[in-house]
């Protein structure tokens, strides 16, 4: 693995940070605040990498100089690495400091997989980014987690195991019979599926299952369920893709 | 340090005992120092498979208790100075083992022996949980048919998350299958299953095949491991599997059934 060392490697993951929600534009108030709260436990707050919200103070109208309010927090031992919901002039101050600027919409609920469809109007009115680029780098870093990490299981499923995942669950290895897999995304199993798969498990209707030789012993997704005796005989032992159309389970064999 | 093996399965009455007996007896063979503990309080078996059930003083639970030495408890045996038992208490029940004291127990054993073969209970309950938490290896002890199997897989389920190597993200367990009854004339006829149906399920290293053989019972009755009888099949099977769990390579024997007299002659398969 060592013998050709690359330079550098790409990775995408999902980082937790806390979000700073901004409801006054008074800063001496929000710095008294934070400092109290800093003080409850300073550790935990140690170099803290934040992320400040203003949407609710844009929607009262109330103006932020956002260079202040980054100076502020660092003083107290924060790290603003984003800014959400700001105005035009709060994301080029942002930018001049270079923390990226979050432009995720407020409820991006679609699945992972197809193509969700976003009515224009859905927009939230407020700073429309100017600086897409910006978004797309920044991404995987500092943005909030909208859909959690992907897991991946190598070892087999055993009889009797669960496994749950809040993003996607994609496992490499058999999944025997008796065993339970669940995941509020899709699922993929690249070996045998012989146990329980549910995808979608939040109600994502978009999730989809996937796996290699299909031999479940019930499928889901998003809580419509068959079991293994409503299964056709002719996509049994098949490489399969399951998802949901009009809340019936469509089984396709993948050709 | 020794090495710790739980035979387990899940399932009862698939061949545990016999295994734990016979592995025991085949690394002491090899002149390894072996301990065979029964993790089976309450029914207790191994002495009877082992022929030293006339010699029991003190168990395995006096020993967790308090109440007698390990070297107390320790019986050797009579055909194999390299051997002891210990065994389970007859009058207790599993709630008597605890982890704390089964892992003493291990620990004080470890400075002795080469291995320790640990008799795993039926069932996936306190008993068969503490034997297998301590292991290095499993012997998943396998019966050609498909609740044998389930039941199986259900146990490497567990061996892969409850046992002190999970819980402390060591290395995994390492888990090796032995397919014991294996009848080879009925798996022809698709009455049993076959290696390859329990492989596609359980996929482990295969450590061997024990044919189905008349000698396991009159062995247990005579209290003598079947190992010790060299022109039993089942003996033979099981010395193989000593063989290979200590590195040799042999070809596996009994798939087929039995080998006509002039395969035998010129060396069989492979």
């Amino acid at each position: 693995m060592l013998n050709t060392s690359p330079v550098l490697e790409f990775k995408s993951s999902t980082f937790f940070a806390p979000i700073l929600i901004l409801f006054k534009n008074d800063i001496a108030a929000i710095e008294l605040a934070l400092q109290e709260k800093v003080n409850l436990a300073p550790e935990f707050f140690k170099d803290s990498p934040l992320i400040i919200d203003l949407r609710e103070l844009n929607k009262q109208n109330l103006d932020l100089d956002f260079i202040q309010i980054a100076g502020v927090l660092r003083n107290i031992g924060f790290f603003p690495v984003g800014i959400r919901g700001g105005n035009e002039q709060q994301n080029k101050q942002a930018s001049s400091l270079f923390i990226p600027i979050d432009t995720a919409r407020e409820q991006t609920n679609a699945g992972t997989t197809g193509e969700a469809q976003k009515p224009e109007n859905t927009k939230p009115a407020l700073s429309q980014p100017e600086t897409t680029v910006i978004k797309e780098l920044i991404n995987p870093a500092s943005a909030p987690p909208i859909y959690a990490a992907a897991t991946l299981v190598t070892q087999p499923i055993r009889s009797g195991q669960r496994i749950y995942a809040t993003g996607d669950l994609i496992i490499m290895s058999q999944v025997s019979a008796g065993a339970e897999i669940m995941a509020e995304g899709n699922i993929h199993v690249y070996n045998t599926l012989r146990g329980r798969a549910l995808a979608g498990v939040h109600g994502n209707t978009d999730a989809r299952i996937f796996c290699f030789d299909l031999q479940a012993e019930l499928i889901s997704i998003a809580g419509d369920y068959k079991t293994s005796e409503d299964l056709n005989k002719q996509i049994y032992k098949k490489p399969v893709q399951i998802y949901l159309q009009n809340h019936a389970l469509i089984i396709k064999e993948i050709a | 340090m020794a090495r710790i093996i739980v035979v387990t399965s899940g399932k009862g009455g698939v061949g545990k005992t016999t295994t734990s007996a016979a592995i025991a007896m085949g690394l002491a063979k090899k002149g390894h120092k072996t301990v065979v503990i029964d993790f089976d309080v309450g029914l207790r078996n191994l002495d009877l498979i082992l022929g030293c059930e006339r010699r029991v003083v003190y168990d395995f639970i006096n020993v967790i208790n308090g109440e007698a030495s390990i070297n107390q408890a320790l019986i050797r045996d009579k055909n194999c100075n390299q051997l002891y038992i210990l065994p389970a208490s007859q009058t207790r029940d599993k709630d008597a083992l605890t982890q704390e004291g089964v892992g003493k127990v291990l620990e004080e054993l470890s400075k002795e022996f080469d291995y320790i073969v640990c008799d795993s209970p039926a069932g996936i309950e306190k008993g068969a949980n503490l034997a297998l938490y301590f292991a290095d290896d499993a012997f998943v002890v396998t019966n050609p048919e498909i609740s044998s199997v389930r039941d199986s897989d259900r146990m490497l389920g567990i061996l892969s998350s409850k046992s002190r190597r999970a819980e402390r993200n060591e290395e995994p367990i390492k888990e090796y299958l032995l397919l014991t009854r294996y009848d080879s004339d009925r798996v022809k006829s698709g009455e049993m299953l076959g290696l390859d149906d329990v492989q596609e399920i359980l996929s482990l290293e295969l450590l061997g095949i024990i044919p189905e053989s008349k000698s396991v019972l009159s062995a247990s009755n005579a209290g003598i491991p079947v190992i010790l009888n060299e022109k039993s099949e089942a003996g033979q099977a099981y010395a193989d599997v000593v063989a290979r769990y200590l590195g040799e390579k042999l070809p596996h024997r009994f798939i087929d059934g039995k080998q006509g007299f002039l395969r035998r002659l010129f060396g069989g398969r492979k």
